[in-house]
């Protein structure tokens, strides 16, 4: 379905998760992170950047992965995200919802 | 109904240690922090080895009185079974990115699970505190856990 954010529309499904990572910029980013609550910080970037790097990559994320990427770890990624951090931070960074379980 | 009944806390009550259900346990519990439900584990009976320092890296999956493992019953008795069939299911296991015990722990604590040890089976076992991981948050008997639990959207599950 369309969305109109910040005067553009994107493409994104039901549960608000961009289908087209091509129409994401930063300015979409940080207007999808207010519609959560969050005000990005220079440490929620750092997390996005990974994010997005890994799923270029083709390379599967999970709450594990995180914990492991020497970007940040688990208890900081909560703070950062708080309430559903994984599928809040995809949402933010314009790729799908992930579909582990840990 | 209050927020249409979404659940907001999962109180989950671990009673066995064999490694399915431990599993079960903590991807129920890391799941649930996933999706922005709160999450807590009470570990009682047998549960407790699943938080014994000396004991949690070293927890089988049963092979007998298990339909589902497809094997008669006595050879699923025969010395080595349980650790050939544990060691078979943690390699199948770490292809899918799951983490043994002791680290799957840490990510819970660290994703903010609260870990509870019963103090009833505790006593039952002679088990003190430093027998258990340092995660802990505490020991509580069956009412403190209730205690905990109370709120709308609050869910139990007993493994």
């Amino acid at each position: 379905m369309e969305k109109l954010i910040i005067g553009r529309s994107i493409d994104v499904n039901e549960e608000g998760f961009m289908n087209q990572f091509s129409q994401w910029t930063r300015e979409i980013g940080e207007a999808l992170a207010l519609e959560n609550n969050i005000s990005l910080s220079p440490r929620h970037w750092e997390v996005i950047d990974y994010i997005q790097k890994e799923y270029k990559n083709d390379s599967p994320l999970s709450i594990r992965k995180i914990g492991k990427s020497g970007v940040v770890d688990i208890k900081e990624f909560y703070e950062l995200f708080p309430d559903a951090p994984l599928k809040t931070a995809t949402k933010i960074a314009g790729i799908p919802k992930p579909v582990s379980c840990i | 109904m209050e927020d249409n009944g979404k659940i907001k806390k999962m109180m989950i009550i671990l009673s066995k240690a064999t490694l399915e259900n431990v599993y079960a346990c903590f991807v129920l519990a890391n799941g649930a922090r996933m999706e922005g439900i709160q999450a807590e584990i009470f570990f009682t009976f047998f549960g407790l080895e699943a938080i014994h320092r000396k004991k949690l890296e070293h927890l089988h999956i049963a092979t007998v009185g298990n339909p589902a493992m497809h094997m008669p019953t006595m050879l699923g008795g025969l010395p080595g079974m349980e650790a050939l069939a544990t060691s078979m299911m943690k390699k199948e296991m770490e292809k899918l990115d799951i983490p043994p015990v002791g680290e799957f722990i840490e990510i819970l604590s660290a994703s903010g699970v609260k870990l509870w040890a019963c103090k009833l089976a505790m006593d039952m076992f002679h088990y003190k505190e430093e027998d258990l991981i340092e995660e802990l948050d505490g020991v509580l008997t069956v009412g403190d856990f209730y205690k905990q639990g109370s709120g709308v959207g609050t869910h139990m599950l007993f493994i």
